[in-house]
């Protein structure tokens, strides 16, 4: 039995089913990162003077990050269009550049989520605030590469309170409290990992089917042409709205 | 709505960010702690917009043959 409408649009809908799942599944989803997006803004306006970290993340790697997806959606638009004008081997280019992007996308982002996993606040019995990236820790010593605060509020704007980085050696017998740059830091780092993250693994959905279309799905373009097009099209249909949360997710966390 | 559709909503967007970008760094230039690299990041940022303008002309004119729906 043939599924119906898998190429020819549905006559009460005016499009083919698969468009209109991943519509729907699009709308949900927009909801989802709505939600997100509502929950960082509400908390940002009300946060504190001087308590919502500022200058925390590298701009030239969002930026980078940025200009990679967008070559990404260039891309798949590219990939449709080759299928559309029956061109299966530029196809195939497109659809590999997109995956290749994608994954340039993620190691950066594994490489930001790595300098803030390694990015230590060490607060002192005796009061002092120590702030730096790990250099070696052990039972007895941790090793920042790092600097001495006066105040937790002195970390939320580092290009205000500009100081020289060396290196720190503090006996684990002083310290009262090691906390380093994850979720649990504060509601910024906790608001950050779990928008690029929910984010990240949009990217690492997208180029499961990237691969798949590009792979052993791509045997359907000897058999149906016009369904796999349709499959490459609301692949990159959800690529696009990835794309977009991205658009709004640099300026957010990276330029606020 | 096609993926043409979707694409220039992206194009749209895209362009907006990079006019906003410029806009926000050309303040920052101009403001009291204003820094060379604002202006460098504000010039590029008006450029990478131009581009993307030129873009979106393009790719219109090559999909010319397909629809919006």
């Amino acid at each position: 039995m043939d599924i119906p409408y898998t190429v020819q649009p549905r006559p009460d809908t005016g499009v083919y089913n698969a468009k209109v799942g991943m519509w729907l599944f699009l709308a949900s989803e927009v909801m989802l990162f709505g939600g997100l997006f509502s929950a960082y803004i509400l908390l940002r306006v009300s946060a504190p003077p001087d308590t919502w970290p500022q200058g925390w993340l590298s701009v030239p790697l969002g930026t980078l990050n940025t200009l990679i997806l967008a070559l990404s959606a260039i891309t798949t638009l590219m990939a449709w269009a080759a299928c559309k004008a029956r061109m299966f081997d530029r196809y195939k280019v497109y659809q590999g550049v997109t995956l290749l992007l994608a994954l340039v996308f993620l190691s950066i982002k594994a490489y930001e989520y790595r300098d803030k996993l390694t990015h230590y606040t060490v607060t002192l019995k005796d009061g002092r605030i120590a702030d730096g990236h790990l250099v070696s820790r052990d039972d007895t010593t941790v090793v920042l590469d790092g600097q001495f605060v006066e105040s937790r509020a002195h970390l939320m704007n580092p290009k205000r309170h500009p100081a020289k980085h060396e290196e720190i050696r503090i006996s684990m017998d002083e310290v009262k409290r090691l906390q380093n740059y994850g979720p649990a830091y504060n509601t910024f780092t906790a608001l950050y990992f779990t928008m690029s993250g929910l984010h990240a693994l949009h990217i690492l959905g997208g180029m499961l089917v990237f691969a798949y279309l590009w792979g052993p799905g791509s045997r359907m373009w000897k058999t149906d042409p016009a369904r796999f097009t349709n499959r490459v099209e609301i692949a990159g249909l959800f690529w696009h709205f990835v794309d977009l949360v991205w658009i709004f997710l640099f300026p957010v966390l990276y330029l606020t | 709505m096609s993926l043409k559709a979707v694409h220039l909503v992206f194009v749209t967007a895209l362009s907006a960010l990079c006019f906003g970008t410029a806009v926000w760094k050309f303040r920052d230039y101009f403001g009291p702690h204003g820094v060379p690299g604002d202006l460098g990041f504000a010039v590029v940022s008006v450029l990478c917009g131009g581009l993307v303008l030129i873009y979106g002309r393009y790719f219109l004119k090559k999909l010319k043959s397909i629809g919006y729906l």
